[in-house]
């Protein structure tokens, strides 16, 4: 595999003088880097010392709630996704049907209702879901053995109820977001698995592999490849998307924004956190895509 | 505590609330269709800028996608529902010391929702851009076309065709943040459900109602696409 200079198709030369889209572009970019400077001047005019004191803990208290609720979420929705998976790919009519409907439930509503439908709607039924209940252990004394470091020492039993889960607003908006990114993630799954080719299941199935183990050894190690970019991508919406709890009442990041706006009328308050949202989902594109370029380097010629 | 009959609650008129929700999915379906010509255009255009050979206009592009497709949407309406009335107020005030800036949120949301969802089409137009090949534009410029008729007549009547699947996911995308718009107090579908819900305490059935006048309206523009390929004479079962 040897490349002629003769095959090399040259971009065209650049073109000389000041043609009409060279203006256009010079305007543009002049445009941002005018707006650029105007929010970072504006960021050093309304500097102000007690803000940052006041608010900066704050932030970083909401982006870390922001980070909980986002990893928590995902992670049960890549758990619950895999049988929603299981009955979209399956042969049983019933069982795709159901498959089929949360799927399509969960993409053709808005976050924020599924959200409000958690958060509202399941106090409805506050009798209800106060009535089901179960004994848990919960850790009712600590002993100290260091600096910042417990142990627990005594454990009690004690009656918790649904509604003891779904009265916290944290709790509803990590179940609606897991719901939401397990229809998702299931049909990003189901969309990698069907990418391999048939062959690779009667290849191994003429090798003597189970089912289980072609997935394992075989099917999933090529799916996940394909896998890797809607899953980066379905992360930064999540990202993008947990803003939506501090609507209901939850102090995650933007909750933060819209406490410090409303207590000082400062908007850098949401200029911040807009800069702290930026910064977030720029290091997860370039993060998925710098994992990408490691595990496909096998595949480049 | 909840205790009037639903079934008169779901009914059209004084007692019912189904008229308000109605009226709301009315205001989410002309923000949407407002806010479409509007981000398509710019959309095209940030494609078009994004597959320039003019590396500025390139840059400007991708810092433009860059920042709209980075940003929450709740940030972004946030951001320019109190953001433009406070930079406005400092500009009017030159003129008239006194004067006080609302912003409108149902233009609010049209610009917010504009920004982002030109941001997202603009990717699908990309690649659409990337599927037609060279030997059209030159076809286009060998009979003497210029270049702006050469993208109108021979080009753009390509790319549609070829963007139209993605195009559709970004309009039920755009169908969906419409709701957001609910938070800065625009009296749409999920705006009165909530009133609904408040006042009536039946807040499971409201949102309900809510939840299924989305996906109605998934439905109905998911007809209407496949109604518009099948025009566009392309079966969907190609591949």
């Amino acid at each position: 595999m040897s490349i002629t200079a003769a095959m090399v198709e040259r971009p065209p030369p650049r073109a000389r003088g000041w043609p009409r889209s060279r203006v256009i572009g010079y305007a543009m970019v002049g445009f941002w880097i005018l707006f650029g400077l105007g929010i970072v001047s504006y960021l050093i005019f309304a500097w102000n010392a007690d803000f940052f004191a006041k608010y900066a803990p704050a932030y970083l208290k909401g982006l870390q709630t922001t980070l909980l609720l986002v990893c928590i979420s995902m992670v049960l929705g890549a758990i619950l996704s895999v049988p929603v998976a299981y009955g979209r790919m399956s042969a049983n009519r019933f069982l795709s049907g159901l498959a089929y409907c949360y799927v399509y439930f969960f993409r053709g509503t808005p976050l924020l209702v599924q959200t409000y439908l958690v958060y509202y709607g399941l106090g409805s039924f506050r009798a209800e879901l106060g009535a089901l209940g179960t004994y848990l252990p919960v850790v009712s004394d600590w002993f100290q053995i260091a600096p910042h470091v417990s142990v627990p020492a005594g454990v009690t039993i004690e009656w918790f109820t649904l509604w003891d889960f779904f009265k916290d607003a944290f709790n509803c908006g990590v179940f609606a977001f897991a719901l939401n990114t397990a229809a998702y993630q299931a049909e990003i799954l189901r969309g990698a698995i069907e990418s391999v080719p048939r062959g690779q299941w009667e290849g191994a199935a003429s090798l003597g592999l189970h089912k289980l183990q072609t997935l394992r050894k075989i099917i999933l190690p090529q799916a996940l490849i394909v896998a890797l970019r809607p899953y980066g991508n379905e992360l930064i919406l999540m990202v993008k998307a947990s803003a939506i709890v501090a609507i209901i009442t939850v102090y995650d990041l933007m909750g933060q924004a819209k406490l410090a706006f409303a207590n000082s009328f400062d908007i850098q308050a949401y200029i911040w956190v807009a800069l702290v949202y930026l910064v977030m989902v720029e290091i997860l594109r370039h993060g998925v895509e710098w994992i990408e370029r490691r595990i496909t380097i096998h595949l480049k010629r | 505590m909840p205790s009037q009959n639903i079934w008169i609650l779901l009914t059209w008129g004084p007692d019912g609330w189904i008229d308000d929700i109605a009226y709301g999915a009315l205001v989410t379906i002309a923000l949407a269709l407002a806010t479409l010509p509007i981000g398509l255009t710019i959309g095209f255009f940030v494609a078009w800028a994004k597959q320039s050979e003019e590396p500025s206009l390139r840059l400007a592009a991708n810092i433009y996608t860059t920042v709209f497709r980075g940003l929450p949407e709740l940030v972004t309406l946030f951001l320019f529902f109190f953001g433009v009335p406070i930079l406005l107020q400092h500009l009017v005030r030159y003129f008239q010391p006194d004067a006080t800036i609302d912003v409108n949120s149902f233009v609010a949301g049209m610009i917010v929702l504009s920004l982002i969802f030109s941001s997202y089409a603009s990717e699908v137009f990309l690649s659409a851009f990337r599927a037609i090949p060279k030997g059209q534009y030159e076809g286009g410029y060998a009979i003497g076309l210029s270049n702006w008729l050469t993208m109108r007549k021979v080009i753009l009547p390509q790319l549609l065709r070829i963007a139209f699947p993605g195009l559709e996911n970004c309009w039920l995308s755009l169908l969906k943040d419409t709701s957001l718009v609910s938070v800065v107090g625009l009296a749409e579908t999920l705006r009165n459900a909530y009133t609904a819900a408040r006042v009536t305490k039946h807040a499971f059935l409201f949102y309900g109602v809510a939840a299924m006048v989305f996906l109605g309206l998934a439905v109905v523009s998911s007809f209407a696409t496949s109604a518009i390929l099948r025009s566009l004479g392309r079966r969907e079962a190609q591949r």
